[in-house]
């Protein structure tokens, strides 16, 4: 075994009040693809920015082919072979391929000899791009290859991954991880930043643990990972999901397990009814959703999978009423409650307190308003006790709503969601970039819910997801909607949503 | 608040530094502001509350704009806007009594602000034309019109100044005895406390504040028509800065004529930022800017110092806001990362 190519140890970061990073640690060899787990605020992003030169640690190590280095911005990291991909595109819409490369290493040089440099190194890398295309057209996938590219664009020996599958369909992930595996094989070395326990042991050789900035575990996935390849070892799979569960969270396992399709009756009243349904994209050109029928009756969970892009944002934006329907038949039974994929920007107001966030969601027909004055201690007050009722973690109900952790915020927003009494929940990618627990108490309230008769309508770019939630799964390809046979499985899931017109 | 003394010190020491450096005794200079604008009952009530009225209006207006994420930079027009409005309306009510004749006035400027700022409100409804530039344009058009109107349909009976004629007695506001100080400031005061109310009490207030701070929010989340909401808080705003056009000729000019405004509209939006938004704060820091507007012309009479120097004072103190907000954001930003 080679000595390790990156070794980063006992960094400690500080923002303002917060410890990011403990004693953080990672040691990455060549030939290997090293899962990065923790979950989310565990300091993994952190670790990554250190290990780019992005952040300066305040005490610690770097060594580099066991070389003590300082990193002091990016492009000191570059020059010493780590590439960072980062978690969301940095590429410039308007740009090209070629253009957004050349920006990004540096390179001076005339258009010509540009998409002759370009055209190079993607077939060197084996990654394939249309250097002159404008990298706003490109679909997600392309997008994140152009990412990779760009961090191998210096002759890169450690590629890291921030989290790269979360916009990825299955099939898509399956790719990125085998390129992650060739690369590693050719003699570099990859680190994948993950908070999927199922990801880290498809796709690495070792993993290493975070948590609350803590380096916690370190170990190889031993055989878990061909013996899941070839479909067999499940015990040794889910041992070792035991074990790095444990890591993570730090406490006895509770994994989400998945709740037998409950049996919703036949006469049960019927919430949501769309037929022959077709919405407009939201950039007006051409239809998002082309061919939608779907009936939600009360009680039910009904989880729509697509690749992102599919249509179907738009499918439960037009069911929720935000956004208009073209053509077809709407009925909804009121009231609704909407919760949007995006918290920080369609949920709530981040510099608004969490009362003022929760006046804002329940609108003019709360009780604290009476002929349009707005009663702010009674308002207050019943935030507090949802906050409690929700273990909603918060200084306060006059903290802004900035202040809190992802999964405290949606815990609010699903709160508030509920404040409302409503007859249908539409929510949208609702767990997405939660960790393990509060994913857990966001599926027990829709759960719970449900088990009220609310009729619950979801999408999830996690198909574990979809499948541990979905009573019923319909599937988004294309802008065309099927309804999955129940008890369907990955596969035949994962087919229909890479199907094309009917 | 200690931010804000902080910011108008800095002004006034720069002002300071300014005077030294142009020669003059910088203790004998604003010595002479200060008694110019607060040395004596007269000169405080005549001098920097006559000046604070307007101020402290188009300032509201400008606020109620901002909180719902409208930059009302119009405020000089459509101050002209119900100026006229209410110079033309004022003219016709000789034989009124009073008590009517001088609600309907400031009733018609109000409007007038209102109208004038409508064109930029449909444009951005419509078009989505930045209001920025739209309300600062009609500034021009508001002062050509101001020329136009006092050397046509309403300039004098004699025809020779460029100027209206005088209000009749039933349309000026009443004047504190003694003083020149008018009924113009219980307006203010009166609105400062309306738009207080407003936002700290009533659901439109609050959804108005919303959309300001984050509208894809009021409209995905809250369901509040944001556009509209928006476009009603610049007429609001216009409509401040037409009764303040309004309150001005009724007690202070009682005609009208060109440069009636020293830049009120300018001056206020100074204001309103050095309040940051709050009615409460608008209203001292009125009195402040006022007491510099009345202080520089004492200065230049006593002293010899163009009164435009005090704009160093202003600008100063405006940019020292500006950077200290800039610097407590992102100080926040450092400690949540």
């Amino acid at each position: 075994m080679t000595g390790p190519i990156l070794e980063l140890s006992n960094i400690h970061k500080r923002f303002g009040t917060v410890q990011a990073l403990t004693a953080a640690g990672l040691v990455v060899r060549a030939g290997e693809v090293h899962a990065l787990l923790g979950e989310n605020g565990a300091g993994k992003t952190t670790l990554m920015h250190v290990a780019s030169g992005m952040l300066a640690p305040d005490s610690g190590e770097i060594l580099i082919d066991g070389v003590p280095r300082r990193l002091r911005s990016p492009r000191d990291a570059r020059g010493a072979g780590i590439g960072l991909v980062h978690q969301h595109f940095t590429s410039i819409p308007a740009l090209t391929v070629a253009e957004n490369i050349a920006l990004f290493a540096g390179w001076e040089v005339r258009p010509r000899e540009l998409a002759l440099r370009v055209g190079a190194l993607t077939q060197r890398l084996n990654l394939p791009l249309d250097p002159a295309a404008r990298a706003g057209t490109l679909p997600v996938a392309l997008l994140q290859r152009l990412e990779i590219v760009k961090a191998l664009a210096g002759d890169a020996r450690v590629l890291l991954l921030d989290e790269p599958t979360g916009v990825l369909a299955p099939s898509e992930a399956d790719e990125l991880l085998a390129r992650a595996r060739a690369f590693a094989e050719a003699g570099g070395a990859v680190v994948l930043i993950t908070h999927k326990l199922d990801e880290a042991l498809r796709g690495a050789d070792r993993v290493t643990v975070l948590r609350r900035g803590a380096m916690v575990l370190e170990r190889e996935t031993g055989d878990g990972r061909r013996e899941t390849e070839e479909g067999t070892g499940l015990g040794v799979r889910s041992q070792e999901l035991g074990v790095l569960t444990r890591a993570m969270i730090g406490e006895a396992s509770i994994l989400d397990e998945p709740v037998p399709a409950s049996f919703t009756a036949e006469d049960a009243p019927r919430r949501v009814h769309v037929a022959g349904l077709e919405v407009a994209r939201e950039s007006g050109l051409g239809m998002a959703v082309k061919q939608a029928s779907l009936g939600i009756r009360a009680g039910e969970i009904v989880a729509v999978a697509g690749i992102e892009g599919s249509g179907q944002r738009e499918l439960l934006r037009a069911i929720a009423g935000v956004l208009p329907v073209f053509r077809g038949t709407r009925e909804v039974t009121q009231p609704l409650a909407f919760i949007p994929e995006d918290r920080t920007t369609e949920g709530l107001i981040p510099e608004l307190s969490l009362t003022e966030n929760v006046v804002l969601g329940l609108g003019r027909s709360a009780s604290w308003v009476r002929r349009g004055r707005l009663d702010w201690s009674a308002a207050k007050r019943r935030t507090g006790e949802m906050i409690a009722e929700f273990g909603v973690r918060a200084a306060g109900t006059d903290v802004p709503a900035a202040t809190l952790s992802g999964g405290n915020q949606q815990k609010l927003i699903i709160a508030r969601a509920l404040e409302r009494l409503p007859a249908v929940i539409v929510a949208e990618n609702p767990t997405r970039g939660l960790d393990v627990q509060a994913t857990r108490a966001v599926h027990d309230r829709l759960r719970e819910a449900a088990g009220r008769g609310v009729a619950v309508l979801l999408y999830s770019n996690d198909l574990d997801e979809v499948m541990t939630l979905g009573q019923r799964i319909v599937v988004m390809a294309r802008g065309t909607l099927r309804e999955a046979t129940a008890g369907a499985s990955r596969s035949a899931i994962g087919e229909l949503m890479l199907a094309g017109p009917p | 608040m200690k931010r804000q003394v902080a910011s108008f010190g800095a002004g006034l020491a720069v002002l300071a530094i300014f005077f030294a450096a142009s020669g003059h005794d910088p203790v004998a200079a604003l010595g002479a502001m200060y008694r110019g604008a607060f040395g004596s009952w007269y000169a405080f009530t005549s001098g920097t509350l006559v000046r604070a009225i307007p101020l402290m209006l188009i300032a509201l207006g400008f606020t109620v704009g901002l909180r719902a994420g409208v930059l009302n930079i119009g405020g000089e027009g459509q101050f002209y806007a119900g100026a006229i409005a209410a110079t033309w309306i004022g003219l016709k009510l000789g034989g009124w009594p009073t008590i009517a004749a001088i609600p309907l006035v400031l009733a018609v400027a109000f409007g007038a602000g209102a109208l004038w700022v409508a064109v930029p409100a449909w444009l951005r409804l419509r078009f989505g034309v930045l209001e920025v530039i739209s309300t600062l344009l009609l500034n021009f058009v508001a002062e050509a019109l101001v020329s136009f109107m006092v050397q046509g349909p309403l300039q004098e009976s004699q025809h020779i100044y460029p100027q209206s004629d005088q209000l009749p007695l039933s349309a000026r506001l009443p004047v504190l005895p003694g003083t020149r100080l008018h009924l113009g400031i219980m307006i203010a005061l009166g609105c400062a406390v309306l738009v207080w109310y407003v936002f700290r009490r009533t659901m439109i207030g609050f959804e108005l504040r919303a959309v300001g701070r984050g509208p894809i929010a009021a409209r995905v989340t809250g369901g509040l028509p944001v556009q509209r909401l928006a476009a009603m808080a610049l007429l609001v705003s216009g409509a401040f800065a037409g009764l303040a056009g309004g309150v001005e000729v009724g007690g202070v000019s009682y005609a009208l004529y060109p440069n009636l405004s020293p830049g009120y509209g300018f001056t206020a939006i100074a204001v309103a930022l050095l309040a940051r938004q709050s009615p409460v704060g608008i209203i001292a820091s009125a009195i402040l800017f006022g007491a510099l507007e009345a202080g520089a012309g004492a200065m230049q009479r006593d002293v010899g110092v163009p009164a435009v120097a005090v704009y160093v004072a202003e600008a100063v103190t405006i940019i020292a806001v500006l950077l200290a907000d800039t610097f407590s954001v992102r100080r926040r930003n450092v400690v949540t990362a």
